[in-house]
């Protein structure tokens, strides 16, 4: 990857980590002495990475005034943080009871073997990222996937490769 | 304003008896101002409430649930029963759930009947295991010198992170992950080298269990001791003697200094001496270095660093390379007692037994686990080897005494051996906070006045105490042609104990709201004799009882000024020539290292 003087990356427009972290340090600018402020600012901080790297949970202990370790905890506490990258589509599988009972775990076991990677990580391809849940809250459609914002209901195992295929490269989302 | 919201006090019936608790404490607190005894687990003093584990369980007549007596207010006619049937089944239940988890090799567990969880078991009458299910896993971290994790043993109960955080400012644990899968931890549970943890070992002082203790060095010393060719010395820190003696039964504040030197000759040490002897030197060094750099402050118009921090604490000095590498230039440069008395017993005494540095072992017994951390310094080979081998925490050597048969309480008083077993009261006080700036300017105002320090009993009374943060002064009155530049001068002193108030001291200091020359600051509440390697369980009233046994082994010397100790003098004409000298600089002074804290 070539890096250019304003720290993005010449060869695609991605910003590098370096430029990344510089936009974080103007955030946690605002963020510095509000009180409750880990969790917002590790939601933004994931939306601009894409996952938590460490350097950025470390730059935010600093400047929270927070020892890592409590930041480290805080992220571990939470299902949504991750600090492994992500693809480029979040697959999760719904495991709330309905959905268990309806076939979920057999649909999930359908996309590992599909992806070939286990929950909470991501294809070599960094297309994808396989999760679970807990109950989306769409249990009359039991059992659902979410894949990034869409629902997709009624799931069968023998469905899952052709709905990954909507989200490869030239398919249909 | 009606009558009731303006009393202070609060009336409750506790198992039927009317309790007059203060507006504002709990129903523990209030239970225990009768004398009520609520069973606890999590419940740490001068913390916030932790409220994690539901041993303080009671009833209150309304509620619906049980509530936690350590987190559950006193309020006016409330009725409380703290040992009804339900509770006592609910206590049981819930004893019995972390029993169930926890991965615990009771016989040859290092708190093997010194365990919280044991005595609870016992006390709520378990008798059964009635839950059998998954053990949280055995997983050992061994990466710092000082302080061993077991997670296998942890019941999460949170008093480490709590301390850690709170009293330490450090927040080295905190809980990784969730549910069954918590690890109370460093940042993604991996090693405790990988944070910046001081190693002051508070965390293992308040464990209740086995989870957390000191790496041991009893093991090595042993070695050594059975070894024909090593000559072996010991040393014991002031704070030792007033704690040793619960290591075997003794009420806290019990002084065993005599029965402490009988044990360690009857372990079989060649010298047995006090690092008391080096806290003295410490004062000769560390004093000059003072009033050197206020001389060149005052006089020469240097721009010199001032505030000058002691540097007698491992636990600060580690803290300060992390959160204050700006300051480090204020830190005396004035090894520790303990590293001073490694490295001269590596040569001045080595040299008097025309022995080299490698056919000495030298072993000290300190009340603290930061100590070891602080002996395996790079810093800290001046002798040509390392300077002190082995340190022993007082719960060790307890310990040993205990492996070696010997009756302790039945053993006779003993004296240490000369030379490097002769000191000062003004060398006991170490033990306590306040204490080496209270031997400081017996021996600083007695070398720049010429007359002895104008207090009763020497002491001074604003810096002794269990408060987080104190200050005096002293105005110097009639100084010595020698130190004239000084007459008149107002000395302000500051005192802390407790890492979070070297914090708060420290940011008084740096946005200008207070000056001072000299600031003590040790790293345990209470000072050493609170240290992370003294016999559990440390309270506030036991802090009080040790701090009040120190005061009374210094009253009740003849010699009670650092200055006065003869032992030093002898080993300045002997071998070290003048403090601060060439000698000195070389062996008794050292430097410090910027650390990365993230």
């Amino acid at each position: 990857m070539a890096i250019a003087e304003n720290g993005t990356c010449t060869c695609c427009d991605a910003p590098t980590e370096e430029d990344l972290l510089e936009r974080l340090k103007a955030f946690l600018e605002d963020y510095k002495n509000t009180p409750g402020a880990l969790i917002p600012v590790l939601q933004i901080t994931q939306n601009l990475f894409g996952y938590l790297p460490e350097s950025a949970l470390k730059l935010i202990a600093e400047r929270l005034d927070k020892s890592f370790s409590e930041v480290a905890g805080v992220v571990g506490f939470y299902s949504f943080f991750s600090t492994e990258p992500r693809g480029k589509h979040l697959v999760r599988v719904c495991l709330g009871t309905a959905c268990y009972v309806r076939g979920g775990k057999d649909v999930l076991d359908a996309l590992k073997g599909s992806l070939k990677v286990e929950v909470g990580r991501t294809t070599e391809d960094r297309n994808f990222t396989l999760d679970v849940g807990r109950c989306f809250g769409a249990c009359g459609l039991a059992p659902v996937i979410m894949i990034d914002d869409n629902v997709h209901q009624g799931v069968k195992p023998t469905q899952v490769a052709s709905i990954l295929e909507q989200y490869r490269e030239g398919g249909a989302k | 304003m009606t009558q009731a919201t303006l009393t202070t006090k609060v009336a409750l019936k506790i198992n039927g008896v009317t309790v007059e608790a203060d507006m504002g404490m709990t129903i523990l607190q209030a239970a225990a101002t009768a004398g009520i005894r609520i069973p606890t687990m999590c419940y740490l003093e001068n913390v916030s409430c932790i409220g994690a584990c539901r041993v303080c369980l009671c009833e209150v007549e309304g509620a619906r649930n049980l509530v936690a007596a350590c987190s559950t207010p006193a309020v006016p006619n409330m009725k409380v029963k703290t040992n009804s049937r339900r509770v006592r089944e609910a206590r049981k239940t819930v004893v019995e759930l972390l029993l169930s988890e926890h991965a615990g090799d009771c016989p040859t567990c290092d708190r093997n009947a010194d365990c919280e969880l044991q005595a609870l078991a016992r006390e709520l009458g378990i008798h059964e295991n009635r839950y059998e299910g998954e053990r949280t896993h055995k997983s050992l971290d061994l990466s710092t010198p000082a302080v061993l994790r077991d997670s296998g043993k942890c019941i999460k109960c949170r008093r480490c992170v709590s301390v850690c955080a709170e009293t330490q400012g450090v927040g080295a644990l905190f809980p990784q992950g969730r549910g069954f899968d918590t690890v109370i931890g460093p940042a993604f549970a991996r090693e405790l080298s990988t944070v910046p943890c001081v190693q002051c070992g508070q965390c293992a002082a308040v464990c209740p269990v086995g989870a957390i203790t000191e790496q041991s060095h009893i093991e090595r010393v042993w070695d050594a001791l059975d070894d024909p060719n090593v000559h072996v010395v010991v040393q014991t820190a002031p704070a030792i003697r007033a704690a040793l003696g619960e290591c075997f039964g003794c009420e806290p504040g019990t002084l065993v200094t005599g029965k402490m030197v009988a044990a360690l000759r009857r372990l079989g040490f060649d010298g047995v001496f006090d690092t008391n002897f080096t806290a003295d030197l410490t004062i000769l060094e560390e004093g000059t270095e003072l009033l050197t750099r206020l001389k060149k402050a005052l006089v020469d118009k240097e721009d010199v660093a001032l505030p000058m921090f002691t540097s007698c604490s491992p636990g600060w000095i580690k803290f300060a390379e992390y959160y204050h590498p700006d300051m480090l230039p204020n830190l005396s440069t004035c090894k520790s007692p303990q590293q001073m008395f490694g490295t001269l017993a590596k040569t001045y005494y080595a040299k008097k037994l025309d022995k080299t540095a490698q056919e000495i072992f030298c072993v000290s017994v300190m009340p603290c686990t930061a100590k070891k951390f602080e002996c395996q310094r790079p810093e800290m080979f001046d002798s040509g080897a390392q300077d002190v081998d082995a340190v022993l925490t007082t719960r060790e050597l307890g310990r040993m005494i205990q492996e070696a048969g010997i009756d302790f309480m039945g053993l006779p008083d003993e004296e240490m051996d000369a030379p490097m077993g002769m000191s000062t009261g003004a060398a006991d006080i170490f033990a306590n906070t306040g204490g080496v700036m209270e031997a400081a300017l017996r021996t600083a105002y007695e070398i720049i006045t010429g007359r002895q320090l104008p207090m009763e009993k020497l002491h001074i009374a604003p810096i002794m105490g269990l408060e987080g943060i104190k200050e005096a002064a002293v105005t110097i009155e009639g100084a010595v042609p020698a130190w004239s530049f000084l007459e008149g001068v107002t000395v302000k002193v500051a005192v802390s104990h407790g890492l979070t108030n070297a914090n708060k001291l420290m940011e008084l200091i740096k946005s200008g709201e207070r000056s001072y020359h000299f600031i003590e600051v040790m790293t345990c509440t209470g000072g050493c004799i609170g240290g992370g390697g003294q016999p559990r369980f440390c309270t506030d009233e036991v802090r009080k009882a040790r701090i009040s046994a120190i005061y009374r082994e210094d009253e009740g010397k003849s010699l009670r000024k650092s200055h006065d100790n003869p032992a030093v003098k002898q080993l300045y004409e002997d071998f070290l020539g003048q403090p601060l000298g060439e000698k000195s600089h070389h062996l008794l002074h050292t430097r410090y290292t910027p650390r990365v804290r993230v």
